[in-house]
């Protein structure tokens, strides 16, 4: 029922999408913040990679898209560290401001189309064969995972890990909390525009809807990996997140082998994020006798 | 070292919630002082101390420390030389790091030199260990656990080793034994006095344990209704009996049922 070639499809949609759930595992589960900018970082790292790919540049328009990424997530953190605007609302903020930037990003017009450009794919077609989107997907996940996980292992790292767990103790530890969460809001947006730029360069196009709804199917990958790995140091949660995305794009090629029409994707993503999010509540509700203390991450 | 001028706050002023929280304290530590701080709920204690730690900005008066005027300085710079616990043992640390990682962010404190994207090193693996093992609760062989597996009376006992890893100018002390067993909060407070005693420093304490106020440092002072009414030090600190203390507290119509009732008990 399901060929090698939908399998191939599977696992390079789900390394390019780990990014955004490496993100979200980074800002939703490691600084405790929901952070709504990320499906406007989404398409604005489509935005960049297209125009800089179309321009001639598909390498350049990774860092580049990272760079723009970052700048968004920056924003997210100066109206929630400096104006004190509640971190939801203030992603919701930089979100509605970015789909006019990625429309002027994309010059005005609501996608951009690469089919005569080089991408980053038909750079290394040559030398790879069949894997020559898989490989350099897979690749570039691996690295942003590795250096996410050594870098939460810094100094620098372990005071934004202990912002989203402990604000008190972190100001008591001479750590600017504002500093810390403009620096993981950053990276996080960074990562997020970096999965759009890859995916727009692999479908050779843009458009200005690709990011709708990417927060929650990154939260359902990170969910998915949460769930189906074990609990417990931060390079296995790094791999959870990156299997769970992988996961999450079997299923919806399974939804759609079986027919399931396409426009139904989004209402199965939403329906596996409330379940598995409110799974605990569930359980305590079946089980009433016992007391459902569950930690976070 | 520490100088308190003519510091007020108020909160919720020109509402019907007005509270006049701290009026024109004056307050002078010297170095090595260590005092403790008694008084009825809402006497200002803890409003004395988030004005000192920062916590918000205080309306009138100045804040010194060694000289330095550090009455606009935000919460995160003071810590810098100003160590904190609190009476809640969960509110000093981060559950879901272990116990090195704690450690590490409180020695970040003095370690500026260190870049921010170098890890913990061996020999600040050693010690880590050799600071734990001296609070004798077996922690140094558990460096890797969650600080959330500990027990209540492990986490402060750890928040009072990150408070002291480097020795602060200062430390505020809010009750931070209030919350855990007679028998755990015992050997905090030898902890802490043995800590304090080593590292000379400079210490203010709230308690409402009228036995260790006057058991514990060389000064006492009284507060009610936001000012500081009474000071015990020197001589007659030396003399004073539990009983003594409790009657100048109705003198100064200070009244507290945890007052009373610490008074009460034996001396664990």
């Amino acid at each position: 029922m399901i060929s090698t070639a939908v399998i191939l499809s599977a696992l390079e949609l789900g390394c390019i999408y780990a990014l955004v759930a490496l993100a979200l595992f980074l800002s939703f589960r490691v600084l405790n913040i929901a952070d709504m900018t990320t499906d406007g970082a989404f398409t604005l790292g489509c935005a960049v990679s297209a125009t800089l790919a179309v321009a001639g540049h598909p390498l350049l328009a990774l860092p580049a898209a990272m760079i723009a990424g970052a700048c968004a997530g920056s924003i997210t953190a100066l109206l929630q560290t400096k104006l004190k605007i509640p971190s939801i609302l203030a992603g919701i903020i930089t979100n509605t401001g970015l789909y006019t930037i990625n429309l002027a990003v994309m010059g005005f017009s609501s996608n951009v189309n690469m089919m005569k450009s080089k991408t980053l794919f038909s750079l290394v077609q040559p030398a790879l064969g069949s894997v020559y989107k898989l490989l350099p997907a897979a690749l570039i996940t691996l690295v942003v995972a590795v250096l996410l996980v050594v870098f939460l292992k810094t100094r620098l790292g372990l005071s934004i890990r202990a912002t989203g767990d402990n604000p008190d103790m972190v100001r008591a530890s001479s750590i600017n909390t504002g500093f810390t969460i403009t620096i993981g809001l950053c990276m996080s947006n960074a990562m997020t525009a970096l999965s759009g730029a890859v995916l727009a360069q692999y479908q050779k196009t843009a458009d200005i809807n690709l990011g709708t709804g990417m927060v929650i199917i990154g939260l359902a990958s990170l969910i998915i990996g949460e769930t189906l790995l074990p609990k417990g140091k931060l390079w296995m949660k790094a791999l959870g997140a990156v299997a769970g995305s992988i996961v999450y794009r079997f299923i919806i090629a399974i939804a759609l082998r079986l027919d399931l029409p396409s426009e139904c994707l989004k209402l199965i993503s939403a329906t596996i994020v409330a379940l598995a999010i409110g799974l605990p509540a569930i359980r305590g509700a079946m089980k009433p006798a016992t007391k459902g203390g569950k930690s976070k991450c | 070292m520490l100088k308190l001028s003519n510091i007020s706050k108020t909160f919720n002023p020109g509402t019907v919630n007005e509270k006049k929280a701290l009026t024109n304290v004056n307050l002078s530590l010297e170095s090595g002082d260590f005092v403790t701080v008694l008084g009825s709920n809402g006497a200002g204690k803890s409003t004395l101390f988030n004005a000192i730690a920062g916590s918000f900005p205080v309306d009138d008066g100045t804040i010194r420390l060694d000289g330095v005027n550090i009455t606009n300085q935000p919460d995160y710079k003071r810590s810098k030389y100003i160590g904190r616990l609190f009476q809640d043992p969960l509110k000093g640390t981060a559950p879901h790091m272990t116990i090195e990682e704690n450690l590490a962010l409180a020695y970040m404190r003095a370690s500026a030199s260190h870049s921010p994207f170098s890890m913990i090193s061996a020999k600040e693996r050693r010690e880590f260990r050799e600071k734990l093992s001296q609070l004798e609760l077996g922690l140094e062989d558990r460096m890797q656990s969650q600080v959330g597996l500990l027990s209540g009376g492990q986490r402060q006992a750890l928040t009072l080793l990150m408070a002291t890893l480097v020795t602060p100018k200062l430390l505020l002390l809010d009750e931070h034994t209030a919350a855990l067993d007679p028998a755990t909060a015992q050997k905090v407070l030898n902890l802490t006095q043995k800590i304090v005693a080593e590292n000379h420093i400079t210490c203010l304490m709230i308690t409402h344990n009228i036995p260790s106020a006057l058991q514990l440092g060389n000064r006492t002072i009284m507060m009610k209704d936001g000012t500081i009414v009474r000071e015990i030090a020197g001589q007659e600190r030396k003399n004073m009996t539990t009983e003594n203390l409790l009657k100048l507290f109705h003198s100064q119509g200070v009244e507290n049922d945890r007052i009373l009732f610490s008074a009460d008990l034996p001396q664990t």
